[in-house]
């Protein structure tokens, strides 16, 4: 293996230090960045391994009704808090249905939301990949891409964020805060990841040494946990990254729809808020037709960019779907198998 | 002489003693406690690590090698290149039997697949001989990959699978068709699929002088043994495998490969015990897999639904410099009497490794083809596809005319369909739903694999504490070999299971013959049972000789092994015990051999298969196509059941193999490069726990006098054939549509709501 330094800072500041100059990344769980390196992807001559830093792994409930989020919490334990999942349902579904349970113990929040795109042209070091290798072309586009992007790609990438913890976080306007050389700052979720346009390698706002510290979800995102879900559509039941995905929120008043929240996964280089589809949605009663109106608006402007027009149909599919789940409301516990189409079939034993 | 030796009529034998038992795994403890060996588990001392640079393209050639950089890293001993290597003693492109492959061991700069091996650095750990390779930095000369079943012309094969002609006639197909009311043409695909087994391929190699001592899990000691030997230009006797334990092999280690090769090459180079283990995307080349395949079938039935023809055309592929061809259209020789019968193959050369056998070659691709012909065939006369396999119920070989050995088929249907409750199934497809609105499907498929056997001997003794030895050179794959081959030597020689030595997993043993075909329980176990009775003749020759033995005289008579005595067949109250014997004679122990070797005679007169009936329920989403498989009930006829713990166990991931083939395995290969783009087990999909429903497996009693002297018919392989085509068509019954190419994914199931 290549060799690299390894350091170990103890404040959040030598951190942001170690990790601003050239060639440095940070370790958290490493689930997605070990991979990278064993497979000649990344080869990073620094790693800043964050995860003996202090205050980064507390969940907290703000005065205002926010939350807080270390970005050091796990998957698994965040999923498992009992308040956390009352409050975001669709949030903690969304976790249980990713990975597998072995990740999840491992994997953090801060490290879910920089994971790399799935794409095999990506990983495959032999391919001509803009992602990895800027300007070298995209060797997906005409390849093995019935996954692919199908909404904001452009020629030179047509990759997907494969998280599922974005996607109903995206929906309920989540804050990211973030540690830099200038100091603290944060910025919405929705604003972190960009969409790939001629640099796709750039894949967040993120500068040098940004660390995240922790994720934030406004007062508001409570208002909607008695309609949200998170449908995901994948190719077995357990440990496949979605083909596509779906987080929708309602606040319902008076049987009518006060407040709509959509955002889709697997379509597209971040997670895609579908607000065009939230407008339609505003004072209107929650009914299949009006959800009908709002995949489509979800969908507008999805395009192909290879082997995978299905996806743009599934895509609506799967928002219509998510939509009437979450008006028929949350259920009282998350599903032995979250997220999924069968979630509701008796004697599911696990995901 | 007491009749004792005996191959067809097992009489010292008291079943049920401790064949028949479901003992759980004696290797069991040695697993969940990490004490069993696996062969990457081995580290001599002074041992160094290789690693393996492969290809990244498919076809063309290596111009250069940065050999300077890797031997520059820190910790690297050696770069292992095709200019600088031990000498061969024969040319790896030589076959000098049937079962040699031709390896890449770096004869030549020619790549001929992506995943060849170019290269191996040794180095003091691993580390550094990863980046090593990675600093070796590859240049290639170029040319365009043959990739997929459209790749170049085809030929017709001279042979598919190991030596079957590519082409069988019984009657006229297109006479049959002609004649038909109604007609079946349909083109089915399958796609490439990888063996995957859990352990990846490993060795340890140390060399000492001209002696070779090696760590290696393999299904075939004896066959790497002696290729290794003429690789190498060694004798046999200088040569040591152990393989006690194997994290499944599934085909993927019966012969030797290039890379375990390589292994034994670089520990030569360096003069350093050597341990080499491929990384899981190094598995997607030299190793083998399974080849894909088109297969067309058209099929004609008379107005009662009796079949009047079954043509059944498979196109596969190879890779372009050796020959294996997957024997798909052979699926249809034996399940179906058809009036007519035609099968056929024709192939393309790929830039891919050379396919090999991969869990039920040939068997479980053909059975998922043939299955769904046959389903739309029931569709199309409008019969229930139960009943109309049931009317075309082959109660002799249709290809052949031999009559079965045994078959109890039809008791396979009835105690499944039964189980499963069948008989509520609505004839027309997408009728059934559960109470959350989603579709539900119910498919069947019929099982078939042929009952083989391979040459083996054992060697028995019997010990002067009255205890048993015996001895096999056999393989556990996980399958539970190191369990149901004791039981037999138990039995074999009249003692408790705790009371035999049981000795296999290394290559110093007498030949077990290769674990593979589902043939290895009978191969073994015969040659196990022999050697039993052998060595138990033996016993009782000293005794029945001997006038001082309450059994003297008993010549005659004969005797009966039973609990670690002798005793009279026509006086149970006399006998005595083998301690007894052998005091007495004062030897040490007695000891003999015996042999298994299938029965020519037997062949030539009877058609011998293992046959079975599965039974599928999914579900399937109506708007989003996500299939769930939420039942399974599988009954299998397979003759004697040796362990039905571990037959259960087998027969049960045969099922979710079966699961795996319809919805799940796809090797994806860029169709430019000719690479593998999901060579790893997060993207290439095998079925999860959660993927994975009840299954209910359901042995059926069988008695094959024919066969071999224990009755056996082999597990293995049989539980993926016929469930891959029962998971399909419940698909199909679950949705109305028919899906022809593998695994079925959700875009197919979008097409309708």
């Amino acid at each position: 293996m290549k060799q690299f330094d390894y350091v170990r800072p103890g404040t959040i500041a030598e951190a942001v230090a170690a990790a601003a100059r050239p060639g440095a990344v940070y370790l958290a769980a490493g689930t997605n960045l070990l991979d990278l390196m064993k497979g000649g992807v990344s080869r990073p001559d620094r790693l800043v391994d964050v995860t003996h830093l202090n205050g980064l792994d507390g969940i907290e409930t703000l005065a205002d009704g926010g939350l807080r989020i270390g970005a050091l919490v796990n998957n698994a334990d965040l999923a498992h808090n009992a308040e956390f999942a009352r409050s975001y349902p669709a949030v903690a579904e969304a976790l249980l249905s990713g990975a597998s349970a072995q990740l999840r113990n491992a994997a953090t929040v801060g490290g879910n939301l920089l994971q790399r795109t799935r794409c095999a042209y990506f990983y495959d070091t032999a391919s001509r990949c803009n992602k990895r290798e800027p300007g070298s072309g995209c060797d997906a586009r005409d390849g093995e891409n019935r996954s692919h992007a199908v909404l904001g790609w452009s020629e030179s990438c047509i990759a997907t964020h494969p998280s599922d913890f974005c996607v109903p976080l995206v929906a309920l306007d989540a804050v990211v805060e973030i540690e830099g050389s200038n100091g603290r700052r944060e910025i919405a979720l929705d604003a972190l990841h960009r969409l790939p346009g001629d640099t796709p390698g750039r894949e967040s706002v993120l500068e040098p040494g940004d660390l995240i510290v922790a994720v934030r979800l406004p007062p508001a995102a409570r208002g909607f946990a008695a309609h949200a879900r998170y449908l995901k559509v994948r190719e077995r039941t357990s440990y496949a990254f979605a083909l596509v995905s779906a987080a929708a929120a309602l606040r319902i008043e008076n049987g009518r729809i006060a407040e709509a929240r959509l955002a889709l996964g697997g379509v597209a280089a971040k997670p895609w808020r579908a607000r065009a589809a939230e407008d339609v949605l505003g004072n209107v009663a929650p009914t299949p037709d009006a959800f009908q109106e709002a995949a489509w608006r979800a969908l507008e402007g999805a395009k192909p960019s290879g082997d995978n027009a299905f996806k743009i149909e599934l895509a609506r599919r799967i928002v219509v779907r998510a939509l009437l789940l979450a008006a028929a409301g949350t259920p009282a516990r998350i599903p032995a198998l979250p997220a999924s189409p069968f979630a509701s079939i008796s004697g599911a034993i696990h995901a | 002489m007491p009749e004792l030796n005996l191959t067809s009529a097992p009489a010292h034998l008291r079943h049920g003693s401790n064949i028949g038992q479901p003992l759980t795994r004696r290797d069991g403890i040695l697993k969940v406690t990490g004490r069993a060996t696996y062969a990457a588990d081995n580290h001599p001392p002074g041992m160094l690590f290789a690693v393996m640079a492969v290809s990244s393209i498919a076809r063309g050639r290596v111009t250069s090698l940065d050999v300077a950089a890797a031997k520059r890293h820190p910790g690297v001993v050696d770069v292992m290149t095709p200019d600088h290597k031990p000498q061969l003693a024969i040319d790896p492109e030589i076959k000098t039997n049937p079962f040699v492959f031709r390896m890449e061991v770096l004869q030549s700069n020619e790549v001929r697949y992506a995943n060849q091996p170019i290269a191996v650095v040794i180095a003091e750990t691993l580390e550094a001989a990863t980046e090593g390779v990675a600093l070796l930095a590859p240049r290639y000369d170029e040319l365009p990959p043959l990739v997929g079943l459209d790749a170049g012309e085809t030929f017709v094969p001279p042979v598919v699978g190991v030596g079957n002609p590519s082409e069988h006639h019984h009657g006229d197909v297109e006479a049959g068709l002609a004649a038909a009311e109604k007609r079946i043409d349909a083109t089915y695909e399958t796609p490439p699929q990888y063996h995957n087994a859990m352990e990846p391929h490993a060795i340890v190699a140390s060399w000492d002088g001209d002696r070779l001592q090696i760590d290696m899990p393999t299904q075939g000691l004896m066959l790497s043994l002696a290729r290794i030997a003429e690789l190498f230009g060694i004798a046999q006797d200088k040569i040591h495998i152990r393989s006690p334990f194997l994290g499944g092999g599934f085909g993927s280690k019966g012969l030797m490969t290039g890379p375990p090769t390589l292994g034994i090459m670089a520990a030569k180079l360096v003069g350093r015990p050597v341990k080499l283990v491929l990384r899981r995307e190094q598995m997607y080349g030299p190793v083998g897999h399974r080849a894909p395949t088109r297969q067309r079938l058209r099929i004609g039935a008379d107005g009662e639904g009796r079949l009047t023809a079954l043509d059944h055309h498979a196109r596969t592929v190879s890779s372009t410099f050796d020959d294996f061809y997957e024997p798909a259209a052979d699926a249809s020789h034996t399940l179906y009497a058809a009036a007519a019968i035609r099968t056929s193959h024709d192939a393309v050369r790929v830039n891919t490794g050379t396919p090999l056998f991969m869990r039920a070659p040939g068997e479980a691709t053909g059975s998922i083809a043939l299955e769904s012909a046959i389903d739309e065939m029931a569709w199309a006369c409008g019969i229930d596809p139960l009943a109309f396999r049931l009317k075309n119920y082959a109660e002799v070989e249709p290809i052949s005319g031999k009559p079965f050995s045994s078959k109890a088929l039809r008791a396979c249907y009835e105690q499944g369909a039964a189980r499963f409750g069948w008989a509520k199934r609505s004839l027309q497809p997408r009728q059934m739903r559960d109470d959350d609105g989603l579709l539900v499907g119910w498919g069947v498929g019929t099982a078939t694999f042929p009952a083989l056997m391979f040459q083996a001997e054992a060697r028995a003794a019997i010990r002067r504490d009255g205890s048993g030895v015996m001895e096999i050179g056999a393989h556990d794959m996980g399958q539970g070999a190191w369990t149901a081959l004791a039981q037999i030597a138990a039995d074999a020689v009249g003692l408790d299971v705790d009371r035999v030595e049981f000795k296999a997993g290394t290559s110093d043993l007498p030949d077990a013959g290769i674990a593979g075909g589902s043939a290895h329980t009978a191969t073994a176990g015969s040659a196990i049972h022999s050697a039993g009775a052998a060595v138990i003749a033996k016993l009782a020759d000293l005794a029945t000789n001997d006038e001082r033995s309450p059994l003297f005289g008993a010549g005659n008579a004969g005797v009966i092994a039973r609990d670690g005595r002798l005793i009279r067949r026509d006086d149970e109250s006399r006998g005595e015990s083998y301690a007894e014997i052998l005091a007495r004679a004062g030897v040490a122990e007695v000891e003999a051999r015996g042999t298994g070797a299938p029965n020519p005679a037997a062949m030539e007169e009877y058609a011998m298969h293992a046959h079975g009936a599965v039974f599928a329920e999914v579900k399937v989403d109506p708007e989003l196509g996500q299939v769930r498989v939420t039942r399974m009930v599988g009954a299998f006829a397979a003759g004697r059941i040796v362990n039905p713990r571990m037959v259960q166990s087998q027969l049960c991931g045969g099922l979710i193999w079966g699961m795996s083939f319809a919805l799940h395995e796809e090797a994806v290969t860029d169709r430019r490069s000719g690479r593998i783009m999901n060579a790893n087990l997060g993207e290439y999909h095998i079925p999860v726990n959660a993927d994975v429903p009840p299954l209910d497996v359901i042995t059926v009693e069988e008695h094959d006098p024919h066969v071999n002297a224990l009755g056996i018919k082999g597990v293995g392989e049989i539980g993926i054939t016929g469930s891959a085509g029962a998971v399909a068509n419940a698909v199909w019954h679950a949705t109305g549509v028919r899906v022809r190419r593998f695994p079925i994914r959700i875009e197919e199931l979008l097409t309708q709501r």
